[in-house]
């Protein structure tokens, strides 16, 4: 005696969100409908575990069929098999969207390969979000790798375009993209204090600023890459460094304005020419693809971790970084002010973001 | 060549990936009409090809317009091997021959493919230049309007309801034909869905034609059906009702603007009016056209000279040789018939040359009429020698009638079935319009019209004689398919009436005679006709019929509530003779009051006077099978009432097999009835409304399933309550056992008496305290008709006026079914459900509405379960279900569960199938809304009736006299009484004409064919899903994503949108779709296989709808779903028919903004997504 087939279409298809959440998840039927049993649904409409089983099972099928659908986000607003409120489309596809920052974390900067796609149990493991779901972000992540590697023009936009997602989103996953075709290392375990949205946010000042799209928007090159060219110039600046006057002048202008101004100025005066050459090596090493990688790692080895261990506040770090990008343009014989600027425009608001415990 | 068709192909979008090598596909279409087919270039490499191309065009008759569907099939271009089908769109192009519906159809429509299902979506243009006809032999009805809807469509307004039309058409089965031994089951499926378009279209211009001979322009509450009966072929029915519709312009403005400006558009709208700008005015006779154009412009206005209903014999006598024409055979196969005015083509010359000038003729051609409707009787004599008694009727016709002669024919009739033998019944030239005609005369005898003719005298009686005479013959079965009327129309509800035949199917041996079949429902609508006029009722309303189909056996089941009707609507003329006679009845109640003669109540019933008006006499219990009429008075609010009985039979074949069936049919109905009565009085509640009995034959059972919507008439007394009698009282366990049990009942009827909102005023004893002179017997009503059953109450008479039902505890059986009585759950808080269109008690709807459909198939996996167990089971998977479905739509309380359909099927041994289809519908609790549409409507449509004079003779001026005569009651009784003894003996070997229906009631059941077999095999099977788009991203692909979005169609079962106005109406929505797996695993075994193709009709019905430029489909219903499975072979097979009428409406809210001109802004607003 068994139910053999049991089917509800609505002319409207019904979604209930609580159980698309469970679905996303990787939540199984059974484990489902016990969450959901938990959850006091059964009280509050009479009904009976038969009920809720039957609606999961259901509702999951919805799910799937609706899947396909929702790996193109812009054929779920021209196909015809579900008719969904806009509303609700555009939920299903921001969860569908939506993944765990603790997961993203782990898979940020890595090759999304088939390789990484076997290794997401170890993941799944070591986050707690379930296999299922862990696949689900991956192929999300590399499907939208996929289509957004080739095409033109800025790269959230794209995003946006391709996959009707929210605006915090899309800009997530320009930097999941970002990051994992340019791969950067972010798993040593000097970074791993460093969250996501760290790298998110950092991930948005590079693309903003240091990409081909950030100069000419219409360039035939695309929003993945970095600009060759001012990687190329940025070897310019090494000239900070290793002209000797240069960096003492520097340093003077720098301390001039600082005086006074911050706690920690004996460290930093200390520690000038260590950290000015922290930042300009790397500025000079990013033509190399293999330091591009390294480009986070380094930023924290060179500049970030000695100024913790002075105790430098965020606001000592502000105040140092601005008038260390300021006073460069004061020196005389320092001709590279518009990469300079592009430089450190972004190192600034880089490591703002990421001086916290 | 009265018709151009061109069709443009633009685009196509999401197609699946036909070459795995590049990930693409070449496509290019095919579109083919009849034997023409023309080709677009290939699209290379693309899934989302840019065709554009030419229009192609189809010059073809009108005919062929209204049968064929428009074949657009999408291919996959190899320069190798054979080109690969994508799938196909049928275009049904019969909204566009009807000027008032669509004009155009553009849009993106699925292309469907039976193995895979929906594959991409195609972009087309549809459009028809239709040169009017004015042929009067033309075999096309283009212009007539189809509605599903059962009321008069909301945009319209009655001039006038011709009657019941009706038709059939068989064919082989394409599945069971030899060739489907070799072909694919795609070639296999692809055949049936279009033979199946193919014959509805035939049918549907078939039933177009009999409106046109009755002078209709419409078919309201059209039911077309399938009959699957496997190797005997496929049968295609359809039943309705004519009428003359008239449009009702929302605005006057545009009103006047129509019918003077644009005299053509109206014209059109009378199917036979040509519009003079095609000029075919000239080259057609002119006499035709004008008498056809003053039908298009209403029936109210003309004939003033009209003696009586010139045109009734009109239609009479160009009707007996149409109708032949549909069935081209007839004419030479009944030689023996003297049609008296000849050949039917000078006939037919003949009346309409006389037509134009003057109406003398008239009165000459009804003479005529009479000739032709009488002399076929003879011969109709010769054929039934079980009704010896009716040859005397003939011989003594028109002058005298016999009533006392003709019932005992009747009786020995109904009572045992007519010994037809199959081959006798192959050849019987029994015509339709034939012997209905010598029924029709039969009733008006036996409505007593012969007997008040029959005072009167010379001249007059014959006069009188003659119009009532072809007032019936008109209509040949005085029945309709509508559940709701306008008001004024309905007058009286005797009950519910209701037929059912076991028959044994053999093969169809000529399509194009299916007079086997139409002598099977002749049959049952004979007995329908004879119930109702027991009920003292001359009309049959909210009129249905269906099929059970196991193997080889069929039960026919037909069911109505006999009415007494209004004659305003069903005649025209100038005079107001008849007003005389129409009585005023009360509009809260009058439908109430009892039609027949309560000396001679046809069946045991307690009659009191009407609560409402203390005028007329009530029944204690109503049962209809209508929608509640819209101003009754009712207490409280309704809720479904299901009884649900399942009984095992033994496996049998042919005939054995049939004689069990209809053995065992009179015990399962007669059990539906009691559990219905008694859960009617468990909720306090004393009327049904929208009955709906289906019963299910399977191979090892029966299924019987009755639904409907309880309500407390105001009108009607309080039903007593349910007392529990144990008949061994010595026991003092037992007693308190008793007493337990009927205390929880007691309860439970105060509690739904507080649920449902019921709190009738007190009234006073003494003043219904009426002298009632039947014996008490009402509780036995339905309880006392078989004496086999174990549960028979003895009814304690002591209980008084408001007396007990009561219920008898003797063996284990009577406990479980009060059980079972008390085990359906309450609905949840917040949650209503009905199976009529609306909710009785609710009005304020919000917009907010949400359609579904629910299939659940339950394996019974002991094979030996005793009628009680699987009453149980059954019984629980309509609870499990319902509960379901108020959790799935939990989140829009409060909200009623409208037009709850529930269709069961056996599909094979150890399976029950039910599916519900019905609509949600949120209602605002506090505020109540002002639902102005309704009256609004009412009102035009009593203006323009006032004007609607008869002049002839009604049905209805005759109940008292027709049960003046005593023979009347005898046999209402015997055919109540006697039936399950009465008719068992009498098996024949064709026709095991069941007789057991005749308690009061209604049927209808779904046609469902069960084959038990396996599902054919495929051998090649490709993956069905589309691939990922992959590499085809491009601008292309970025262009054809942007921009549109898919309009939304709503869909409803009932006829109506809340909150909003239906503006126009566009054309039926009528499909038939297969489904085959054979990778039913893949696709998510058979809940996903089912989920996702129920999904594509859903999707398929609004995409057309859209095409249209339609949003909304009303009056949906899901008629056929038909699901076989094999899971061994990891195939499962589906069969889908759904209908419903495509409409476009506006908010109420926006119709305020959008005034002047509805239809242009709603296309805009609809049509967006055209090209």
């Amino acid at each position: 005696m068994s139910v053999e087939l049991d089917v509800f279409v609505g002319n409207t298809t019904i979604m209930d969100k609580e159980v698309y959440q469970l679905w996303l998840n990787g939540y199984t039927v059974n484990d489902a409908v016990k969450v959901r049993i938990e959850g006091g649904v059964m009280e509050e409409c009479e009904a009976s575990a038969d009920v809720l089983l039957s609606d999961t099972m259901d509702q999951y099928r919805t799910f799937q069929m609706c899947e396909r659908l929702l790996h193109h986000p812009a054929k779920l607003a021209n196909q015809l098999l579900f008719q969904i409120p806009p509303d609700r489309q555009a939920m299903l596809i921001e969860r569908y969207y939506a993944f765990d920052d603790l997961f993203v974390r782990e898979v940020l900067g890595k090759k999304l390969s088939k390789g990484t796609k076997k290794d997401l149990d170890d993941v799944s493991a070591k986050t707690g979000v379930s296999l299922k779901s862990c696949r689900r972000q991956f192929d999300n992540f590399k499907r939208v790798f996929k289509v957004v590697e080739e095409l033109k023009g800025p790269l959230v936009e794209n995003i946006r375009q391709h996959f009707l997602l929210p605006d915090q989103l899309a800009r997530d996953y320009a930097a999941i993209v970002f990051f994992a075709n340019n791969r950067f290392e972010t798993g040593k375990k000097k970074l791993l204090y460093l969250t996501f949205q760290d790298f998110a946010f950092c991930a948005g000042q590079l693309i903003n600023h240091w990409t081909l799209g950030a100069v000419d928007s219409m360039m035939e090159d695309m929003d993945v890459d970095l600009d060759k060219e001012f990687l190329q110039d940025l070897k310019d600046l090494k000239i900070l460094i290793t002209d000797k006057d240069l960096l003492d002048q520097h340093k003077s202008l720098v301390c001039t304005a600082l005086r006074g101004k911050t706690s920690v100025f004996n460290e930093m005066e200390a520690n000038f020419k260590n950290l000015s050459r922290g930042l300009v090596n790397i500025a000079a090493k990013l033509i190399n693809a293999k330091d591009v990688r390294d480009f986070f790692i380094d930023l924290v080895e060179k500049f970030i971790e000695p100024c913790r261990s002075d105790k430098w506040t965020s606001i000592d770090m502000n105040l140092f970084l601005t008038h260390y990008t300021n006073s460069a343009h004061i020196l005389d014989t320092f001709k590279h002010h518009a990469v300079w600027t592009r430089y450190m425009g972004v190192i600034k608001s880089c490591i703002l973001r990421m001086y916290h415990d | 060549m009265p018709g151009k068709l061109k069709a443009k192909i633009v685009a196509g979008r999401h197609l699946p990936v036909m070459d795995r090598a590049s990930d693409l596909t070449d496509a290019f279409v095919e579109v083919k009409f009849g034997n023409t087919t023309y080709k677009t270039d290939v699209y290379p490499k693309s899934l989302n090809p840019q065709w554009n191309s030419e229009w192609f065009k189809f010059e073809v008759d009108d005919e062929d317009l209204q049968d064929e569907p428009l074949q657009i099939t999408v291919l996959d271009h190899d320069t190798y091997s054979a080109n690969d089908a994508i799938g196909k769109v049928y275009i049904d192009i019969d909204p566009l021959l009807c000027s008032e519906a669509a004009t155009v159809i553009s849009g993106w429509l699925p292309i469907y493919d039976t193995i895979h299902g929906i594959r991409g979506e195609i972009n087309v243009l549809v459009k028809v230049d239709l040169f009017n006809d004015l042929n009067r032999f033309r075999q096309s009805s283009c212009g007539v309007k189809f509605f599903c809807t059962t009321s008069i469509p909301r945009c319209y307004r009655a001039i006038m309801v011709h009657g019941f039309v009706e038709e059939l058409v068989v064919n082989e089965d394409p599945e069971y034909q030899w060739i489907d031994r070799i072909r694919t089951p795609r070639a296999s499926n692809e055949a049936r869905q279009r033979l199946i378009f193919l014959m509805s279209g035939e049918l549907q211009r078939k039933i177009g034609l009999k409106v046109l001979e009755m002078g209709g322009n419409a078919v309201v509450g059209y039911l077309q059906c399938f009959d699957l009966e496997g190797e005997s072929g496929l049968v295609v029915r359809a039943i309705g009702t004519a009428c003359t519709l008239e449009k009702i312009s929302t605005l006057p403005s545009t009103a006047t603007h129509q019918s003077n400006s644009s005299p053509s558009k109206d014209m059109k709208d009378s199917p036979q009016a040509a519009p003079s700008t095609l000029g075919c005015r000239s080259t057609h006779s002119s006499p035709v056209h004008s008498a056809s154009s003053r039908l298009s412009q209403g029936f109210s206005v003309s004939v003033p000279t009209l003696l009586f209903a010139g045109m009734k014999p009109r239609h009479r006598s160009s009707e007996a040789p149409r109708a032949r024409q549909c069935r081209p055979v007839f004419g030479e196969e009944v030689p023996g018939i003297p049609l008296s005015s000849g050949p039917p083509t000078p006939l037919r010359a003949q009346t309409f040359s006389s037509f134009s000038p003057s109406k003398s003729y008239s009165r000459q051609s009804s003479s005529s009429d009479t000739e032709l409707s009488l002399t076929p009787k003879t011969v109709r004599m010769f054929l039934c020698p079980s009704t010896p008694a009716l040859e005397s009727i003939s011989s003594s016709l028109p002058s005298t009638h016999m009533p006392c002669h003709l019932r005992p024919g009747m009786a020995s009739r109904s009572s045992t079935p007519p010994p037809l033998h199959v081959s006798q019944s192959d050849t019987a030239m029994l015509r339709k319009s034939v012997s209905f005609s010598e029924e029709l005369l039969l009733a008006a005898s036996g409505m007593g019209s012969g007997g008040s003719a029959g005072k009167e005298a010379g001249p007059l009686k014959a006069l009188l004689r003659q119009q009532t005479q072809s007032a019936l013959e008109q209509r040949e079965y005085p029945f309709f398919t509508l559940t709701s009327f306008p008001s004024g129309f309905l007058l009286h509800v005797g009950g519910v009436v209701s037929a059912r035949s076991v028959k044994l199917l053999d093969r169809i041996h000529n399509p194009d005679e299916p007079e086997t079949r139409d002598a099977w429902w002749e049959e049952i609508r004979q007995e329908i006709k004879s119930h109702a006029k027991a009920l003292g009722c001359h009309a049959v309303v909210g009129y249905s019929e269906s099929t059970s189909i196991c193997e080889e056996v069929c039960i026919l089941s037909a069911s109505g509530t006999a009415a007494i009707l209004s004659s305003r609507f069903m005649q025209d003329g100038p005079l107001d003779t008849e007003h005389r006679f129409e009585e005023v009845v009360p509009p809260g109640c009058g439908f109430c009051h009892i039609p027949y003669d309560e000396l001679n109540i046809p069946f045991p019933a307690q009659l009191t006077y009407c609560y409402s008006c203390r005028r007329s006499k009530v029944p204690d219990v109503l049962f209809t099978t209508i929608d509640l009429p819209a101003d009754a008075n009712i207490t409280g609010k309704g809720c479904l009432i299901q009884a649900r009985l399942c009984r095992t039979k033994k496996k049998a074949q042919g005939e054995g097999n049939a004689t069990a069936i209809s053995n065992l049919l009179p015990f399962l109905e007669y059990e539906l009835h009691t559990q219905l009565m008694n859960k009617l009085k468990l909720r306090g509640m004393n009327a049904l409304f929208g009955l709906r009995i289906q019963i299910s034959v399977g191979e090892t059972m029966l299924l019987g399933l009755a639904s409907a919507t309880g309500v407390y008439l105001t009108a009607l007394p309080g039903p007593g309550g349910i007392q529990i009698a144990g008949k061994t009282p010595s026991d003092i366990t037992y007693e308190q056992h008793i007493s337990n049990m009927q205390k929880k009942i007691n309860d439970t009827i105060a509690k739904n008496k507080d649920l449902y909102e019921i709190n009738p005023p007190e009234v006073v004893e003494e003043i219904i305290g009426s002298p009632i002179p039947e014996p008490r017997q009402r509780s036995r009503l339905f309880r006392s008709q078989s004496e086999s059953s174990d549960e028979v109450s003895e009814l304690d008479l002591s209980h008084g006026k408001k007396d007990a039902f009561v219920l008898e505890i003797d063996d284990t059986d009577a406990v479980e079914d009060i059980h079972a009585l008390l085990t359906d759950s309450p609905t949840p808080q917040g949650f209503y459900s009905c199976n009529t269109e609306i909710m009785p008690g609710i009005q304020n709807w919000t917009s907010a509405i949400q359609m579904f459909t629910s299939v659940r198939v339950f394996r019974l996996n002991n094979a030996n379960l005793t009628n009680q167990g699987l009453n149980k089971i059954f019984s629980d998977l309509c609870e499990n279900l319902l509960k379901s479905l108020y959790f799935k739509l939990r989140s829009m309380v409060p909200c009623c569960l409208c037009h709850l359909n529930f269709t069961v099927a056996i599909p094979e041994d150890e399976l029950i199938q039910v599916a519900v289809t019905a609509v949600a519908m949120s209602f605002d609790k506090e505020q109540i809304l002002e639902n102005g549409k309704q009256s609004g409507e009412k009102t035009l449509t009593k203006a323009i009736t006032e004007n609607d004079e008869q002049l002839q003779f009604n049905l209805e001026l005759n109940p008292e006299s027709s049960h003046a005569n005593p023979l009347s009651s005898p046999k209402g009784l015997s055919e109540v009484g006697s039936h399950p003894s009465a008719r068992a003996p009498s098996v024949d070997y064709s026709s095991f004409a069941d007789r057991c229906s005749s308690w009061i009631e209604q049927l209808r059941l779904k046609a469902h064919t069960i084959r038990r077999g396996s599902v054919k095999t495929t051998s090649s099977m490709e993956k069905a899903s589309p691939l990922p788009e992959g590499r085809s991203r491009s601008l292309r692909s970025n262009r054809s994503y942007s921009g549109t979005s898919v309009a939304v169609v709503k869909m409803t079962p009932l006829s109506f949108i809340p909150g909003a106005k239906i503006i126009k109406y566009l054309g039926i929505i009528n499909m038939f779709f297969i489904r085959e797996t054979t990778s039913l695993r893949e696709e998510g075994g058979v809940s996903g296989f089912l989920h996702s193709f129920i999904a594509e009709v859903f999707a398929m019905v609004r995409a057309h709808v859209a095409a249209l430029g339609g949003n909304a489909v009303v009056s949906y219903s899901m008629k056929e779903c038909v699901f076989m499975e094999n899971p061994n072979k990891n195939q499962a097979q589906c069969l889908i028919n759904v209908s419903g009428d495509a409409v476009i409406f506006v908010r109420e809210s926006e119709l305020e903004a959008a005034s002047v001109q509805p239809q242009s802004t709603t296309h805009t607003s609809n049509g967006g997504e055209g090209t």
